[in-house]
Order: structure tokens, then sequence, then C-alpha cells
């Protein structure tokens, strides 16, 4: 059945091979019981402890979940109610001016998002810390879940509101039994992929967090600047197992949704 | 929610947050560029710019970003085309994008193991009789790491555009005795031209703002725009000269948008189109 040729398959396993060798080396190495990534000396699962028993590092961990949770069910809230928004205004220009306004902090690099937010805060006299973090996840989540939930809304036949209307519904139970059950999937595709910017964010983060507050994305940084700790090591394999729960989650409801699959983003 | 169809109140959060996320940002970028460390008015950033410090800066920087988009395409390219015949194409499609929602600063930490002065890239060099080098902190270890981060970026566009093609139209062009590079070079490659694009687009502009990987890897030897960015807002505390850097950022992704654009149908990046 497989028409590939011998060269096309080697070539193909050596792309898959490069691509997963450095996260496996890492889970690999995160059960070494001696102290570096370069010669195993014995099975342990110290390292797995130490994270366990490092309460600033659970903390940190905590603080991390809970923007995460936080960030996605807002941004999801407004987001929804943004894209219906956009699907209603009959002014053509106006919705390709919004539409277009909605994708700029998607396409803009994280520096920029980051820096011109610092730059902002610091105007209106946000303090930097939680605050500061936990409003800008919501800020650069909102593009993503309009995008998810428009394609849900775009498809949705405008006889089933008309319908609604004509049977007696008020617009409360349009919006509530009609087009949010109808466009759910997009819905929770898009919270699942806010859910996962805001876990993966470093850069914006690194810009509008003081000093007082910490991610795991800046913790794992200023660890890696300081050299190699197998606790990141232990860290990232239960990284790697929570976002590939997450990733499954959201393709299971973007298949749902009706989507081709995206990328994780550019988060550099 | 009162009725009032012409202006909904359901739309005063999302117009705030573009009033607020989207455009103040910017507006606050363009206003600060022309400022100095003082916060008075002057075009010294923008004099600053045209020096050949940052010249030189900006040119490497895009040096770098056309390398590794370069790289990334011969990788993705071959990888994206042979996807496209296998039996379950979709699933290996998620295994190569799983990669990319990793989290990039593992990966990053990841390579700083690899090509550690102990680690497994220089063991393998060792056993053909090459000594320990300094792998690390290097040009090629930036664009290495680099290349295999945005790998799947450039796969998927590709992907998609490639497998849109009418398979007729390639058994045509066989039929009317076209050889198979002939075919490739005058059929697929055409057709498949927009996901290309759409990959530069997603691996150009990131490349360009890079910051973690040169801080991470590259150990301040190769300096991007993005990493200006970082070290005048964060550690020069000059807000006014990182501002302007990010104003030419912007401008330049301006026009690598409008080079690469697309009219209507193209590559989907992020679910867009569809």
């Amino acid at each position: 059945m497989a028409k590939l040729s011998k060269p096309a398959k080697i070539y193909l396993a050596l792309v898959f091979a490069i691509l997963y060798a450095p996260i496996f080396y890492l889970i690999f190495y995160s059960f070494n019981s001696g102290g570096t990534m370069s010669s195993f000396e014995g099975f342990t699962l110290e390292h797995y402890g130490a994270v366990f028993n490092d309460t600033r590092l659970l903390i940190i961990l905590m603080n991390t979940v809970i923007v995460a949770l936080l960030s996605s069910l807002i941004s999801t809230a407004i987001g929804v109610l943004g894209a219906i928004g956009i699907v209603f205004l009959r002014n053509r220009k106006t919705r390709n001016a919004v539409l277009s306004l909605n994708t700029i902090l998607i396409v803009s690099p994280d520096v920029i998002i980051g820096a011109s937010f610092l730059i902002l805060f610091t105007m209106i006299g946000v303090q930097l810390g939680f605050a500061s973090v936990l409003i800008s996840h919501i800020a650069f989540s909102i593009p993503i879940v309009v995008i998810m939930v428009l394609p849900k809304l775009q498809e949705m036949s405008s006889s089933l509101i008309d319908a609604a209307t004509d049977l007696g519904a008020s617009k409360r139970d349009i919006l509530t039994r009609v087009i949010i059950p109808y466009i759910k999937p997009g819905i929770f595709a898009g919270f699942f992929l806010a859910l996962t910017y805001s876990l993966d964010d470093f850069a914006v983060t690194f810009f509008v967090t003081g000093n007082g507050f910490s991610t795991l994305s800046i913790e794992i940084y200023s660890m890696a600047r300081a050299g190699i700790t197998l606790t990141i090591n232990a860290l990232s394999a239960l990284i790697f197992v929570v976002t590939l729960g997450l990733v499954l989650g959201y393709y299971f409801f973007t298949q749902r949704a009706g989507q081709s699959p995206g990328t994780g983003g550019a988060k550099v | 929610m009162k009725d009032n169809p012409s202006r909904p109140l359901y739309l005063v959060p999302y117009y705030l947050w573009i009033a607020l996320f989207v455009i103040a940002p910017i507006a606050l970028i363009f206003y600060f560029s022309f400022l100095d460390l003082a916060g008075a008015f002057t075009l010294k950033n923008y004099q600053n710019f045209f020096s050949s410090v940052y010249l030189r800066m900006t040119l490497s920087s895009f040096w770098y970003a056309f390398l590794i988009t370069l790289i990334t395409i011969v990788i993705a390219y071959p990888t994206a085309y042979w996807l496209t015949k296998t039996k379950h194409k979709q699933l290996w499609l998620l295994l190569i994008i799983i990669p990319s929602w990793i989290n990039l600063l593992l990966k990053a930490y990841a390579f700083i193991g690899i090509f550690g002065l102990y680690g497994p890239a220089n063991k393998l060099l060792q056993t053909f009789g090459a000594g320990p080098w300094q792998i690390l902190f290097t040009d090629f270890s930036f664009i290495f790491v680099s290349v295999y981060i945005f790998i799947p970026f450039m796969v998927l566009p590709i992907f998609n555009s490639l497998d849109k093609i009418n398979p007729a139209l390639i058994d045509a062009s066989r039929d009317l005795g076209a050889s198979s590079f002939t075919t490739f070079r005058r059929v697929i490659f055409p057709l498949a031209i927009n996901g290309v694009k759409s990959g530069v687009q997603a691996v150009f502009i990131p490349a360009l703002s890079l910051f973690v990987i040169t801080r991470l890897i590259a150990g301040n030897k190769v300096i991007t725009l993005g990493t200006a960015i970082e070290q005048q807002f964060l550690v020069t505390q000059n807000w006014g000269m990182g501002s302007t850097i990010a104003v030419f950022l912007i401008l330049f992704m301006i026009i690598i948008m409008m080079v690469t654009g697309q009219k209507e149908k193209g590559g989907s990046y992020n679910g867009k189109t569809k």
C-alpha cells in the first residue's frame, strides 16, 4: 500500500528521531542518580522527589496553573462574545477592520507584545506581578479564542436564529440555547488553546513580571542559565505528560469542530 | 443583555480589549521611540539606529533569520512531501506537530546538555576520533537549535498545501510525458508555493525576534533584533532605544507579510483558514 521509497522512509525516520531525541534525552536523564546529563549512573526517582519537596517550586507551579486557568476562562468569555459580535456586524468594512485588529497580537513577535505591555502597565500604574501577568495572558489569548470560535459561528445557518425568534425566544434564549450549544466545540478548542498558550508563554511573562512573581517558564529559564540541574529534567518529564494530555484534549475538540490542526504558535 | 441591535453591549469588553491591548501598546511603542532617557522628545534614537553598530546588528539578524528559514525549508519540504504519501498521514502530521507544543525553554535546555563538553554530541564526535569541541555558544548551535524548533511550523503549512493538490493533475502531467522532476518543478511546486510562503511567515519573523535561544544557546555571541529589544528594555533600561528597534521590527514584519502575503486561500496556520 505504502508508495514510499526506501530513502523516503529513512529520511522521515531521521526527521522524527531528531525531533523527539532531545525530549526523550531530557526525560531519560531525569532518572539518573548521577548529577549530570552525560553519564547515566543508576536509576533513581530522587529528582521527582526534589520537585515535590521544593515548596518554592510548588508555589510557582500553583501560580502558573492559576494564571493559565483564570486567563483562559476570562479570555474565552470575552473572545466568544467578541466573535458573536463580529459575526453580527452588518458593515463589511467594519468587520474586516475588527478582524485585522484581532490578528495583530497573533502575528506580533512576543518581544514586542512583552515590551509594549511593559510600557502600558507602567503608564497606567498596574503593579508588575500577578495582576500584570494575568492581564497580559488574557490579552494575548483573546484573539486566539476568537479565531477558534469564528468558523463555527460562520457555518451556523442564520435560519436557526430566525426559527428561534419566530418561536418567541428572547435574545438571551437565543444566545444561551441556540448559539452557545452550536459553537461549543469551538469554545472548548479555544479554551484549550488559550490554556496551552498561557502555560507555554515565556517571553511576554518575562517582560511584565516583577521581582516577586514567577511562573514555571521564568523559573526554568533562570535555573537553566545557572547550569544543569536534573530537577529541571524531572520537571520537564512532568510537563511533557501534561502537554501531551492537553494536546490530545485540544485535538479531540478540534476534530469535532472540524478544523485543521495547528502548531503551538511561535512562542519565542 | 439589553436589546440594542445597532451597538450590542456584549461587544464592550472585546472593543475595550482592542483599544487597550492592541491599539494603545503600538501607539505607546511609537511614542516612546521619540523619547530619550530623561523622557524628552528626541530623534536621537532613530539617528542611533542608522549608526554602524545597529545597522550591522540588523544585517546580521537578517542573515541568521535567512539562513534559519532556508535550512528549515530544505529539511521541511521533503518531510511534508513524503508525509502526504504515508498511509495515516494525519496521525504522522500530529506526531510532527507535538514537539512544537513542548515548552521552548525545555527544548533549549535539552540542547545545553546535548551540546555540552561531555554531552552526547561530543561523545559521537570522539568515536570518529575528533576531539571534544566547544559546540555550545557558537553560531552553529544557535542555527541548529533554531531550525530544530521551527521545523514543525514549516512542515504544517507546506503539508496542507501539498495535500490540497488534486492528484489528477499529477497523473495528467505524467500521461503527457513529464518526468518526475518536471512534474515537481512545473506542477507540484507552483501549486504548493502558498504553503511555503505561510511557512516563511511563520519562521522568518520569529527568527528575527528570538531571544531565549540566543541567551541560552548562543551565549550572547549572536544578537538578534529581539535580543537587542530585550537588552534595551530589561538590562540598560533605555526604553526609547528599545522602542525604536521595536518600531523597525514591526516595519520589517509588515514588509515580510506583504511580500509573502497571498490573496484569500492559502496554507492554514493556526487553523486560520476554513
